[in-house]
């Protein structure tokens, strides 16, 4: 169900809070109570959040802890790099052909090719 | 005297809408890379993933006009069609569907920047009806198909 979990993560991170969250917990594990500090909402909001993002598999809680700070789970976020970074080469590939027609656009548009000796040095 | 490699393409994933960002620059003007949008002959040729032959089916790029073509590899055939919404002088607004998923549609809008000195930067943004959709797309990479490193995802995500 690689699907489903991708999906949990990226609209886990499409709620502005939860991306707050999410960057607040990068630098360090914090409790529910301090990560609700900066937000106009409640603990109880902020808790609703926290599952969200733990269903998706970005947070974890420790159970055992007295405070039960929240932890990032970087490994997440660097599965979807990876996966972004696969598409972006995907897309390069088919631009570096693209590069491949339009050279060959350029020399049927300018059959004079080889250019005189005064274009090359105006254009170089 | 090439060109090819010269320029990365950027993707970004929108965090707030379900659209696909993405911008390249070439060196060709911005007739010439909508050119290449626009002839099927010359589309074909560079749309396809590398080891997979595109065949065009149908193709009338005109406002309100319609594509589909086919790309094969090792027998197996993966359809996309779609409508050209708005062909314009430097703008191609269009829709995309795997023909596996008919229900699904994407709406492409290609913007030809003029950079001057013969360059033109492409501005494509994919919106989709979904985060879901847009994520699944991402994560399949759509025309290659399941590859290796999908599976070790696959592995990876087990873990989680």
């Amino acid at each position: 169900m690689a699907d489903d979990q991708l999906s949990r993560v990226f609209a886990a991170l499409a709620d502005p809070t939860r991306r707050g969250i999410v960057a607040r917990l990068a630098v360090g594990d914090a409790t529910v109570g301090e990560l609700a500090e900066p937000y106009d909402v409640s603990v109880q909001a902020v808790s609703k959040h926290i599952r969200v993002l733990s269903d998706a598999g970005l947070v974890s809680q420790r159970r055992d802890a007295q405070r039960r700070p929240c932890h990032l789970e970087a490994e997440v976020f660097d599965l979807m790099t990876k996966w972004i970074e696969r598409y972006r080469q995907q897309a390069q590939e088919r631009y570096e052909r693209l590069d491949a027609v339009l050279a060959e656009m350029r020399e049927d548009e300018q059959p004079t090719r080889p250019r005189h000796p005064e274009q090359g040095a105006a254009t170089s | 005297m090439t060109t090819t490699g010269r320029y990365q393409a950027t993707i970004e994933a929108d965090p707030n809408v379900p659209i696909v960002h993405m911008t390249r620059d070439f060196d060709a003007t911005p007739a010439q890379v909508m050119r290449a949008h626009t002839d099927p002959e010359l589309f074909a040729r560079w749309v396809g993933p590398n080891r997979m032959e595109t065949k065009i089916i149908d193709w009338d790029a005109t406002t309100g006009g319609r594509w589909r073509y086919v790309a094969s590899r090792d027998g197996e055939d993966y359809g996309f069609h779609g409508c050209f919404h708005e062909v314009g002088e430097d703008v191609i607004v269009q829709t995309f569907t795997f023909d596996g998923l008919p229900d699904d549609v994407a709406l492409e809008t290609l913007r030809f920047e003029d950079l001057g000195d013969g360059r033109t930067r492409l501005h494509a943004q994919s919106l989709v009806d979904s985060f879901e959709g847009r994520d699944q797309w991402l994560a399949s990479g759509m025309e290659t198909g399941v590859e290796e490193g999908y599976a070790k995802l696959d592995a990876l995500l087990a873990e989680l």
